[in-house]
């Protein structure tokens, strides 16, 4: 099964604000631990070897676009 | 790995002189096969090769049998594979039987394993037993074996390869010789010299964590299992692993941290305090005390020309998941009955390329498995140490926590994808598939005896077998092949039903062994031909 990368929710604010509202009143340390555990929990239940690391892959690449596009900007300032 | 200022001698041997050393320089004695190294490995080899009938000359430097903490966990696959040598009796009335395993964090329990929960096999899922019994009862069984000739003080200096045979130079107090041999197998340990000679590298890993290892004697009312320590309370921040030997003999395992001075920690004075805290006692005497960084690390290639490496000069693991000495023994059984068909020339040269194939498989998937073990005890980073607290923690109130835990994986056979396997042409729901271990299970003869399938398949010797479940149409084994049938008109019967359980059996489904006890090939519906195919597959002649 592909990593499913269309909109899952049916109210999308909802689960992106669950997840802000946890870490909220959390030192960075704290949250850092709790990201950890959620994402063992949530890479459990989805259960499938092949969607996790295409879920890893997606969220990786998203970093070296970010620091790509940080760099681009530097470069015009 | 052991030091060896505290190493004392177990059991003393005497050099004694060959008549190969009076030879002329210019014509050293032949030999087919030399072993270099006489621990576990070099031992159970030299025997499987001489009950298949070869002629062995064993060497070996040293002329005991050294102390220290060695191996202690025998696994169920290493004690089949003695059971064949004529050793596994003694090693297992010797040894302490155990399949519990118990992992704590902090002082809670987090979880218990049992390695071998299921009733129907021969032998346990392990023993501990100190190395040197191993390898003192191995030398004793060489005693009824005169093809072997065992020669204690005999070190390897010099190595020449040629095209059809290999020649060594050998120190003994008398001065050195030289033997020819066509071929040389160097299972001379971690620091292998013979590795040396063929200027072969050694990468891999090293684990900056430091972890002392102790065996003390003791009375002690803990259960014979393996437990397992995260950040317990008598050794905080760290881990801990405590064992049970014979001779009332304890293994305990602590992690230190990678700056420790090794001189100062491994002072007795200093390490009973922390003994004490974990026993809650100090009633305890040291056996020994090392400090070890573990390695994980193996050969690019265990063949290079006429020698053959096995066991820790090809391959090291670190110790959580009892995977060296028990892997080095698979590589003995692996490269046995291959060398001896190459020598006799009932297979060619290129079926020794199926032992490296086979067996740096099962290299990789130990040093995997050993080294997420071991990075899971000691985290290499922050976030690592912030993903195993998560576990940690998730593992006291979930499943999935307490299946990602990972104090040590212990060994069980590597299932090989393999050039001697055929591929399953028909439908199975289960069994050993081409290339996994055989199953041991309970049968019973028409008599009422009961037996294994493990003895069955040793008796006689092993080689080819074709182990079929009856009441179908049955075939008979080509020549040269056992027959092992279970059920139908056969001689034995499988009251339990286990047999046929664990091999997935309909009537007429049977199973092509090799010599090791791997699968080479199963049928639903065999023919001789489809047999004849796969037999020609596994001996390595097409």
């Amino acid at each position: 099964m592909p990593l499913s990368t269309s909109s899952n929710f049916a109210r999308p604010d909802d689960a992106f604000r669950a997840i802000v509202e946890a870490h909220r009143g959390l030192t960075d340390e704290q949250s850092a631990d709790f990201d950890a555990a959620l994402v063992l929990i949530l890479a459990n239940h989805i259960g499938d070897i092949d969607v996790l690391r295409q879920a890893i892959a997606l969220a990786k690449r998203r970093m070296i676009d970010g620091q790509q596009q940080q760099q681009q900007q530097q470069q015009q300032q | 790995m052991a030091p060896a200022n505290t190493q004392q001698a177990k059991i003393q041997f005497g050099y004694r002189r060959h008549p190969d050393q009076d030879r002329p320089g210019q014509s050293p004695a032949e030999h087919p096969v030399v072993i270099v190294g006489a621990g576990p490995v070099g031992l159970s080899l030299a025997i499987d090769l001489a009950q298949r009938g070869q002629r062995v000359v064993l060497l070996d430097d040293a002329d005991r049998i050294g102390e220290g903490s060695r191996a202690i966990c025998f696994s169920k696959r290493s004690l089949e594979y003695w059971d064949r040598l004529g050793v596994a009796d003694r090693m297992v009335d010797k040894g302490v039987v155990w399949s519990v395993g118990r992992i704590f964090h902090g002082e809670q329990q987090l979880y218990q394993f049992n390695l071998l929960p299921e009733d129907g096999h021969k032998r346990p899922a392990f023993i501990n037993l100190q190395q040197y019994y191993a390898e003192a009862y191995l030398v004793d069984r060489i005693q009824d074996l005169p093809a072997i000739d065992l020669r204690w003080r005999n070190k390897v200096t010099a190595l020449e390869q040629r095209n059809d045979s290999a020649l060594l130079t050998i120190e003994t107090p008398e001065g050195a010789y030289r033997l020819q041999a066509q071929y040389i197998v160097a299972c001379d340990g971690a620091r292998s010299s013979l590795r040396q000679m063929v200027g072969a590298e050694f990468a891999g890993q090293v684990f900056e964590d430091q972890f002392l290892i102790a065996d003390v004697k003791m009375t002690a009312e803990f259960p014979t299992e393996r437990w397992f320590w995260f950040d317990p309370p008598f050794h905080a921040g760290r881990s801990a692993l405590l064992h049970r030997q014979p001779d009332d003999v304890w293994r305990i395992d602590l992690q230190l941290n990678r700056y420790a001075d090794p001189t100062v920690e491994k002072k007795p004075e200093n390490v009973r305090p922390r003994i004490a805290r974990m026993l809650g006692h100090d009633k305890f005497e040291f056996e020994w005390i090392s400090l070890y960084k573990f390695q994980c690390r193996r050969m690019d290639r265990f063949i290079h020309g006429r020698v053959i490496f096995a066991g820790d000069s090809a391959h090291q693991v670190s110790p959580f998941g009892a995977r060296g000495a028990n892997s080095g023994l698979e590589d003995a059984e692996n490269l046995s009955w291959k060398l001896d068909r190459v020598l006799r020339g009932a297979s060619p040269a290129s079926l020794l390329e199926s032992y490296h194939v086979e067996r740096s498989m099962a290299a990789d998937e130990n040093i995997r498995e050993s080294t997420r073990s071991t990075d899971f005890m000691a985290p290499n980073s922050h976030q690592e140490a912030r993903l195993r607290k998560a576990v940690l923690s998730l593992a006291k109130e979930t499943e999935f926590g307490k299946r990602m835990v990972n104090g040590g994986r212990l060994s069980v056979p590597c299932s090989y994808d393999s050039p001697l396997s055929s591929r399953d042409a028909d439908a199975w729901h289960g069994g050993p598939s081409p290339g996994c271990s055989m199953l041991d299970a309970p049968v019973a003869t028409r008599a009422g005896e009961q037996a294994y399938l493990t003895d069955l398949f040793r008796r006689g010797g092993t080689d080819f077998t074709l182990l079929s479940f009856n009441n179908g149409a049955a075939v008979d084994a080509p020549d040269g092949v056992k027959d092992i049938r279970i059920g139908g008109e056969g001689e034995l019967a499988d009251p339990q039903g286990l047999a046929a359980k664990r091999y997935d059996a309909e009537p007429g489904s049977a199973y092509l062994l090799r010599p090791d006890g791997y699968v080479a090939a199963r049928f639903r519906h065999p023919t001789a031909a489809a047999i004849a195919a796969a037999l020609a597959r596994a001996e390595g002649l097409n």
